[in-house]
């Protein structure tokens, strides 16, 4: 086995710490990221707030800790929740073929028309901005992608010879389905999964710098980002400091979806 | 090497040409990167106009050593040593634009693949131009005279319409032939014809080497022909190398080579040859097992919104019958409907008319014979490599095929997987092993046992061994017929390889477009064979005919005179 890249190291370490900061700010953060602290208004980075203030004097580190916890759950529970409904879509309609294959793919279709944030904004303005209301909206919206690529592995795993062996020894649709043709289509959910994860937590972002994603006081990269606009000469930390994590945390995804797409895609294997 | 131009002094055909067109000597080539040499060694003269072949088994380095004559070996192998030396000049101290000059210009190359060597966005007519404007200072009138004598010359019927068609619209046959035109044009000194028409059907592939012969000889062209068909190379060449991993083991004039050969590794490939077995008795008296009437099989039909495709017949009225014991081949060209009536009758494939009846019942899914034909009737595939799930460990796989029927402990069922590796010659640690972890052979065995553990009655074996190495496929034919003769279950065996039929079946059914052209017993088939069709094809192969020192003859087969011209 070969040593792995320098890539690969660069974007794991990324992400777990990311992970990791998400995961300890859920028991402990420096300071209560929604204290208020007048005294300490704007204060820059310094040996006690190690990534200075905001306006009302909350840590910033602190807040961006939180905000990680918020952006990793919800990139994770959106991510699932497709990855979920997009593969039972993706396998029915390329096991079926025929007219429920035709008018599913043709509503799937439809919805990749839109650009995923137009779709999310739409439905989170009917379902209301909370934190449930925004992996409703954007696994929605990332879903049809999933059911896309699930499709075109089933569709090109049908004509290979180990299924039809199943279908000869007397198994059922349903069986061959679960015990072939999934386990099959893992690699390529996998990859995309990485990559999309990246997407949804820009998306969050996005969603939240709109002023439509998880509501305040509650913590996020976007809306920090958001707020930072209005002190952006006199503290400019404020928003270096979301902004680069939201960079960051996209690197390290990106840099470990390229691994994972040379370690598990069957074209690249063997190179 | 000494001892191939002694027998060439003794031919006394290559005397008068002096100095050979190519010299290569002590070729070494590796891997860089983990240093396995996969070419030793190897040395090999050609005269001018000599036609050698390379034989040997896949992975003995025929294409690599080939290769490196035009210096297209891939990056990640390396020359380690040795000199090639083409028309006296040495090839590996050639600069770039030299060398550029003699790829195409001196030495031409075909390769495998038709369907991918021909540019598929490029006009067959700019696509043979290429190669004139590149190396021939000619006229664009006089470029258009060649290229259109020479499409002639390959038996294009409009060779004007070609000039503007695309590769795609060509057959697979056609497309060699094309290559063959693009690279004959330049009217090389050389010819490398890598596989040329493996992928061709049998009948397809005799009439491009006919044609590949023929233009080199009237152009005085040397070929270097690799195959790992024997047959094939023994008839067409006139000296031939035997490679195995990397290295010759033998090499000699063709006939003398053939009929006496030296070293073992020779002696067991043409071992491997099929050979017609000794007849069996089949019982006529009992009623057939499985009976196919007026079978037929329509394919496509997609329906619009507002248009209906009337779709292809595949299968027109096919009528079988296949007794216990016995072995029923199919043979036929590709898209003579083999496998289409194969996979209908394992039901794969729902027939739009006509019947298929096991032990005189009519079988269709869901009807009342299905459950118990499903168990009595098994399948083994062509393709090793996609015919086993990649993540499920060969005891799983094969396992899973005594979910139905009586029910077994997993004891039991461990037992019997146990017991049905090791009859296909696997030991019981395979059965944690996953599929990429095994050769294409053992593969196969792996697809046999999967078939055959839950002993069935009836078993189709779609090209069960064409996929294969000689000696491999001799290995896999033999332990089918072993099993066969042990469990006497009915097979329908499907191949387009005439020499594997000849070896296995008892009864010989020759199919085209659809419809079955003669059916008889195999040694009526093969030595008197009826229909022009058949004669055709059996002309299409050469038959080795073993002598007591291990060696062969070559036999021609079948009426190759009288062939007749195939319709549009």
């Amino acid at each position: 086995m070969r040593l792995p890249s320098l890539n690969t190291v660069l974007g794991a370490t990324i992400v777990s710490l990311i992970v990791g900061a998400g995961l300890v700010a859920m028991v402990w953060t420096p300071y209560d990221p929604l204290k208020l602290d007048f005294l300490a208004r704007l204060a820059p980075p310094s040996a006690h707030h190690l990534l200075g203030t905001d306006e009302f004097g909350r840590d910033v580190l602190s807040r961006l800790m939180r905000a990680a916890t918020t952006s990793v759950w919800i990139s994770i529970l959106t991510v699932c929740a497709s990855i979920l409904a997009g593969t039972a879509l993706g396998l029915v309609t390329g096991y079926m073929r025929g007219w429920t294959d035709r008018i599913l793919m043709m509503f799937n279709d439809a919805l990749l028309a839109f650009p995923g944030i137009l779709l999310a904004l739409g439905l989170l303005s009917v379902v209301g901005a909370n934190m449930y209301g925004i992996i409703l909206a954007l696994g929605l919206a990332y879903t049809p992608l999933v059911t896309r690529v699930v499709r075109g592995a089933v569709l090109s795993l049908k004509e290979k010879e180990f299924i039809e062996a199943s279908r000869v020894l007397g198994n059922s649709e349903s069986f061959t389905m679960v015990r072939h043709v999934l386990p099959n289509c893992i690699a390529p959910l996998i990859v995309l999964a990485t990559s999309m994860f990246g997407w949804v937590l820009l998306a969050e972002s996005a969603l939240s710098f709109l002023g439509l994603g998880v509501p305040p006081p509650a913590p996020t990269w976007g809306n920090m980002l958001a707020e930072s606009r209005t002190y952006i000469s006199q503290a400019a930390w404020l928003g270096i400091f979301p902004g680069l994590c939201i960079s960051l945390a996209l690197l390290g995804i990106n840099l470990l979806g390229d691994a994972l797409r040379d370690r598990l895609d069957p074209h690249m294997r063997g190179l | 090497m000494r001892c191939a131009i002694g027998l060439i002094r003794i031919c006394g055909v290559f005397e008068m040409s002096g100095a050979g067109l190519l010299e290569i000597e002590g070729l070494t080539l590796t891997v860089s990167r983990i240093g396995k040499e996969v070419v030793s060694d190897f040395s090999l003269e050609l005269a001018p106009g000599e036609i050698v072949g390379i034989v040997g088994e896949s992975g003995s380095g025929k294409s690599m050593a080939a290769r490196a004559i035009m210096r297209l070996e891939p990056p990640a192998v390396s020359r380690r040593g040795g000199s090639i030396r083409f028309d006296g000049k040495d090839v590996c101290a050639m600069p770039q634009r030299v060398l550029r000059r003699m790829r195409g210009g001196d030495v031409g190359m075909v390769f495998q693949e038709p369907l991918t060597s021909l540019n598929p966005s490029m006009r067959i007519g700019s696509q043979l131009e290429e190669g004139l404007k590149l190396h021939r200072r000619i006229a664009v009138a006089e470029r258009r005279r060649l290229i259109l004598d020479m499409l002639g010359r390959v038996g294009l019927r409009d060779p004007e319409a070609a000039l503007e068609a695309y590769p795609h619209e060509f057959s697979g046959g056609m497309r060699q032939r094309i290559m063959l035109a693009s690279v004959m044009l330049l009217k090389p000194r050389l010819l490398i014809a890598d596989e040329p028409t493996t992928a061709l059907d049998a009948v397809v592939q005799r009439e491009v080497l006919d044609l590949m012969l023929q233009l080199t000889r009237t152009n005085g062209t040397a070929v270097l022909l690799i195959s790992h068909d024997l047959p094939m190379i023994a008839r067409y060449t006139n000296r031939i190398v035997v490679m195995r991993q990397g290295r010759i083991v033998e090499e000699g004039a063709t006939g003398a080579l053939l009929e006496k050969p030296q070293h073992s590794y020779t002696r067991q490939l043409l071992a491997a040859m099929p050979r017609r077995t000794a007849k069996r008795g089949i019982d006529h008296s009992v009623p057939p097992l499985v009976e196919v009437r007026d079978l037929t099989v329509d394919y496509g039909g997609r329906k619009g919104f507002l248009r209906r495709d009337p779709g292809k017949r595949a299968l027109r009225g096919v009528s079988l019958s296949i007794r216990p014991r016995e072995v029923v081949a199919i043979v036929g060209e590709s898209g003579s409907g083999k496998t289409t009536l194969g996979r209908s009758i394992a039901g794969l494939v729902k027939p739009s008319g006509g019947s298929i009846l096991y032990g005189g019942h009519s079988i269709l899914p869901g009807s009342e014979g299905w459950p118990d034909y499903r168990l009595n009737c098994q399948m083994i595939f062509q393709d090793p490599y996609s015919s086993l799930d990649p993540r499920i460990p060969i005891g799983a796989t094969v396992a899973e095929a005594l979910r139905h029927g009586k029910a077994l402990s997993a004891a039991e069922k461990h037992a019997r997987v146990i017991e049905i590796l090791g009859e296909v010659g696997l030991s019981a640690e395979f059965a944690k092993r996953y599929p990429h972890e095994l050769s294409g052979g053992q593969r196969q065995r792996v697809a046999i046992a999967r078939a055959l553990v839950r002993k069935p009655a009836f078993v189709i074996a779609d090209e069960p061994v064409s996929a294969l190495d000689v000696t491999v496929r001799m290995q896999v034919l033999d332990l089918l017929t072993r099993l066969q003769e042990r469990h006497g279950f009915s097979c329908l065996f499907i191949s387009h390889d005439l020499s594997v039929v000849e070896q296995i079946a008892d009864r010989v059914v020759v199919m085209r477009d659809g419809a079955i052209v003669e059916e008889g017993s195999r040694d009526a088939i093969f030595d008197r064979p009826r229909d022009s069709y058949t004669r055709r094809l059996l002309s299409a192969i050469p038959t080795l005919e073993g002598n007591p020192e291990g060696g062969v003859r070559l036999v021609e087969r079948g009426d190759c005179r009288n062939v007749i011209e195939l319709p549009a």
